[in-house]
């Protein structure tokens, strides 16, 4: 028996102890948004927090961590409200196909949470272990950037709150 | 420039429709589907290059608690493949293997690591063959069995030769002749996401989720190869992890999956493994390179000649197009009188070569943009100038027939030439800058199965202020369902957010025939806009008789009215291609409706002692024709330079002793966030008179230049030509020291082989004017 605690959510696991935290985040707890590239530790794409640090999931077993706090991209909206990151790699087009994603989020989370306002440089040092194939990069460097201005100004999303039909006359 | 104020909708930045989703881990991926009762399906690969299979035993595995079924080629013998002339692959193979990763067997267990077991269980005995690993070998003699059983000489599987003008009198009149040899090494997608399919047989049909970027075809395959009619087959395209051309043949585990629903009644679901990913492959060719080029004093073509074999892998795929494509779009971006082309692609035992983006135009590609740097060298003259006096100009056909009707060219070589700075720019030993240009397609003008029905429809529905539109276009991350979105949206004056989106799925929505050649902006937006037309025609017809105007009220008003005096509110639009191509065989590969123009600058810094590239910054400018999204076009466009860059510096696909080298993410090298230099984009807007708001392609052509830029580079920084992709350190170091032996400065493939090409088909060119052209054969 194992108990984990997933985005603030305690359980507790009966598992062969051969599985791997991806694993059982996507086939015992239904976390499918951690996704996987090579389940070898090569791709960065299965990417969670573990105690706040980005950890690969696919070479973590749950004993390693029991006790410990793990954040999977769940967790990383309160309720339907975006986090920061997830609004401006939104906006700026940082998903294309989308399946980096919530790898990078996570660890772009923890750069941000050690350093508010991080350099370009300083942002591709933490990501440099997390692949993309659509995008260049380019985007989501400018999300984080984008996130890590409005976090430290506490700026509100120009985007947020706009909802409903649009009119005939909108044109 | 632009027109984009008349818009409510086109060319605004907005987010992707789906961008929640994506960002908060909600798309449901293929693998991420886990249907009660499901069982996994782990596939048996073949471990030798080349074998014939004696025996296959499966009856241990059978024996194994859990498995619930186990399947070999003999349970699906029918052939397919993605190109109708070319139907080589059975899903799993009982006869003979071609390459190591070929499907032997497969098993559905209760779960992953059962199935994998039962794989371990089956016994195979094989007679192993002598492997052909390489273009030369494939074309001597095979020392034991030929991989194929058609095609031919020897291990060749498709021969071209064709001629367009007077190419001898285009040489004869040249005052200065030049030929190189080049070689683009092979490379693959390398998408993140693996790729996965479920499957399940539910009242005596067949449903399949897949991450793949053509539902239509592997509908085909599986009809085909299940002998099931298309109406009890559904295919449906899951949320998509990316694809870059990897994803659009129809796979063995696609039918694998659901021969083993059929067969155990439960859903079943196989997820390859990142090595049987490099195994599936499709990738970019290894292609070998000569060219010949005649030019005046002043550097204008007179005469070209273009040869090309291509390292085919062991199945046919799209290779007898990737065949045509290394020859057909030299044109379209310099304007040459006389052509010859002479294309070959062989048949090795390595996973099969297909289409990676850009299909089979980078290498040729890559190729003339440094062999005109060459002759221009050789001349005397600017580079940049001589590529300028030779390029096409709009509205014209070129001498294969290509027709070209927009083209922003100058446009996008002004653009990155001023703001790179490249002509004032720093002259140190070390630092170097390249130019290149390139085009491509806007969707392929002939489908893969010729018939005279439509390339891409649309259906829209409104009801209760409501609108859903409908199309088989699969989104493969590059946002074509944002741009169907934005063409209703825009035509109905709504947002793209008000528009439901049904799309990829077989049973659901009109045909699309899939995410590739670049086709879905301009195909399925065309189509978008023909039924958001319509539609808006009978919501302005139920206001007006109302007695009011039609922006005087909401929409949900107008629909109700509109519904109200029509009944059910749809309409459909759909999209054919001008019938363009020339009057010979093989002319279906390279007439677009329309093509897009990029022109790029690298900017570097090589280390002439450890051959070390540092890429300091990419300019590039994309003729568009008209950006939909700008916010998706240059995501597509800095995507594109990412993974040309990747190309041009470290990505390939090589063997040792018939194996794959590095069939894993670590070993394949690809660029990381540390090795992407910034990267500005100029998006150029020239209107394309049949695109949808005259928009054309940005997904592919953008990749074109970036890797020529390179080279060239190399050689403005350290006065070396590596003729060979990618360049590596070892091969500027290698170049380095040939210089300082007193050798010629340059790494590269010394001679292309003799190839028993067929006698060359010798075609008139057109009248070069479009109109005139236009009148004559449109
Ligand atoms: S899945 Fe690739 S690092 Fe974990
Ligand atoms: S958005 Fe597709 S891999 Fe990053």
């Amino acid at each position: 028996m194992v108990a984990l605690e997933v985005n603030g959510e305690r359980t507790e696991l009966l598992l062969p102890v051969h599985k791997t935290l991806l694993e059982v985040l996507r086939e015992d707890m239904q976390l499918t948004g951690t996704k996987h590239g090579c389940e070898l530790g090569e791709c960065g794409t299965c990417t969670v927090l573990v105690d706040g640090k980005p950890e690969l999931s696919c070479l973590l077993l749950p004993i390693q961590i029991e006790g410990r706090a793990v954040t999977t991209v769940e967790g990383l909206a309160s309720g339907s409200r975006l986090h920061p990151l997830q609004q401006a790699f939104a906006e700026l087009g940082a998903a294309q196909c989308g399946y980096c994603t919530p790898g990078i989020l996570l660890a772009s989370k923890s750069l941000l949470d050690t350093n508010q306002r991080p350099t370009r440089d300083e942002i591709r040092e933490a990501l440099a272990g997390n692949l993309c194939r659509c995008t260049g990069y380019m985007k989501i460097l400018e999300a984080i950037e984008l996130a890590a201005e409005r976090m430290s100004t506490h700026s509100p999303s120009p985007l947020a709150g706009k909802e409903g039909m649009g009119r005939i006359s909108d044109r | 420039m632009t027109d984009n104020g008349r818009y409510a909708v086109i060319g605004k930045p907005l987010p992707k429709v789906d961008a929640a989703s994506r960002v908060t881990g909600q798309a449901v991926y293929a693998d991420d589907m886990l249907l009660p009762r499901t069982l996994h399906c782990r596939i048996l690969r073949s471990p030798h290059p080349h074998a014939r299979i004696v025996s296959i035993d499966t009856s241990a595995a059978r024996r194994m608690p859990g498995v619930h079924a186990v399947i070999t080629g003999a349970d699906l013998p029918i052939k397919f493949g993605i190109l109708p002339v070319t139907q080589d692959e059975r899903a799993l193979e009982h006869e003979k293997v071609r390459y190591v990763g070929d499907p032997i067997a497969a098993v559905a267990a209760t779960d992953e690591e059962i199935a994998a077991a039962a794989c371990d269980a089956i016994a195979v005995e094989y007679q192993v063959l002598e492997p052909v690993m390489s273009i030369d070998a494939a074309l001597g003699r095979p020392k034991d069995e030929r991989i194929q059983d058609y095609g031919g000489p020897n291990n060749i599987h498709k021969l071209v030769a064709l001629e367009f003008g007077d190419v001898d009198g285009g040489f004869a009149r040249a005052d200065h002749v030049r030929e190189d040899v080049f070689f683009f090494q092979g490379n693959t997608h390398l998408p993140m996401e693996q790729h996965s399919a479920v499957a399940t047989y539910i009242d005596g049909k067949v449903t399949l989720w897949s991450s793949t970027q053509v539902v239509h075809y592997v509908h085909r395959a599986l009809a085909k190869v299940l002998e099931l009619p298309m109406n009890r087959i559904r295919v449906i395209g899951a949320a998509h992890g990316g694809g870059f051309g990897g994803k659009t043949d129809p796979f063995a585990h696609e039918i694998i999956v659901a021969k083993l629903a059929m067969i155990t009644g439960r859903p079943v679901k196989c997820t390859l493994t990142r090595e049987e990913v490099f195994y599936a492959h499709r990738g970019r060719h290894p292609v070998l390179m000569w060219v010949r080029t005649g030019v005046t004093s002043d550097g204008r073509i007179t005469a070209m000649h273009f040869k090309s074999a291509l390292d085919g892998g062991a199945y046919g795929s799209y290779g007898v197009a990737s065949t045509f494509y290394t020859g057909a779009l030299q044109t379209v971006t310099y304007d040459i009188p006389a052509y010859r082309f002479e294309g070959c692609r062989v048949f090795t035992n390595k996973p099969p070569c297909g289409p990676k983006r850009g299909h089979g135009t980078p290498q040729p590609r890559f190729a003339i943009e440094l062999h005109l740097e060459k002759i221009a060298r050789d001349l005397g003259i600017d580079p940049v100038e001589m590529k300028r006096a030779n390029f096409v100009k709009p509205m014209t056909r070129t001498v294969n027939w290509m027709r070209v009707t927009s083209c922003g060219l100058e446009e996008c070589t002004e653009l990155v030439m001023k703001a790179s700075g490249y002509r004032e720019r720093e002259r140190r030993s070390g630092r170097g800058m390249g130019f290149a240009i390139s085009s491509y397609l806007s969707g392929a003008g002939t489908a893969i199965y010729w018939n005279d029905m439509p390339h891409s429809e649309v259906q829209i529905k409104v009801d209760r202020g409501g609108v859903t539109a409908y199309c088989g276009a699969m989104d493969i991350g590059q946002g074509s369902d944002s741009v169907l979105a934005a063409v209703v949206a825009e035509e109905l004056g709504l947002q793209p957010k008000d528009i439901r989106l049904v799309t990829a799925d077989t049973d659901t929505t009109p045909i699309d025939l899939g995410s590739y050649s670049s086709r879905v902006t301009f195909m399925a937006g065309n189509a978008a806009l023909e039924a958001a037309r319509k539609m808006r025609a009978l919501l302005v017809e139920a206001v007006e008789a109302s007695g009011r105007k039609y922006e005087e009220v909401s929409f949900e008003e107008a629909s109700v009215l509109a519904e109200a005096r029509f009944g059910t509110l749809t309409t459909a639009g759909s999209y054919t291609p001008p019938k363009i191509a020339g009057p010979y065989k093989g002319s279906g590969v390279g007439p677009s409706p329309a093509y897009s123009y990029s022109a790029c600058v690298v900017d570097l810094d090589a280390d002439p002692r450890t051959g070390l590239i540092h890429l300091n910054k990419v300019w590039i400018a994309h003729d568009v024709g008209r950006a939909i999204n700008p916010l998706l076009v240059e995501g597509q466009v800095e995507g594109s330079v990412y993974m040309g860059l990747g190309e041009a510096l470290m990505e390939e696909q090589t063997f040792r002793k018939g194996l794959h080298k590095w069939p894993s993410m670590l070993e394949y090298k690809s660029p990381t966030f540390l090795d992407m230099p910034d990267v500005e984009t100029f998006i150029v807007e020239t209107n394309d008179p049949e695109g949808p708001y005259g928009a054309k392609e940005a997904g592919q052509g953008p990749l074109l230049p970036v890797i020529p830029a390179v080279n060239a580079a190399v050689f403005d920084a350290l006065g070396i030509w590596v003729d060979e992709v990618p360049v590596t350190p070892e091969k500027i170091v290698e170049a380095l020291r040939r210089r300082d032996k007193g050798e010629p400065p340059r790494y590269g493939p010394q001679r292309f082989p003799e190839i028993p090409y067929p006698p060359t088909i010798k075609v008139d060119p057109p009248p070069r004017d479009l109109d005139r052209a236009a009148a004559a054969s449109i």
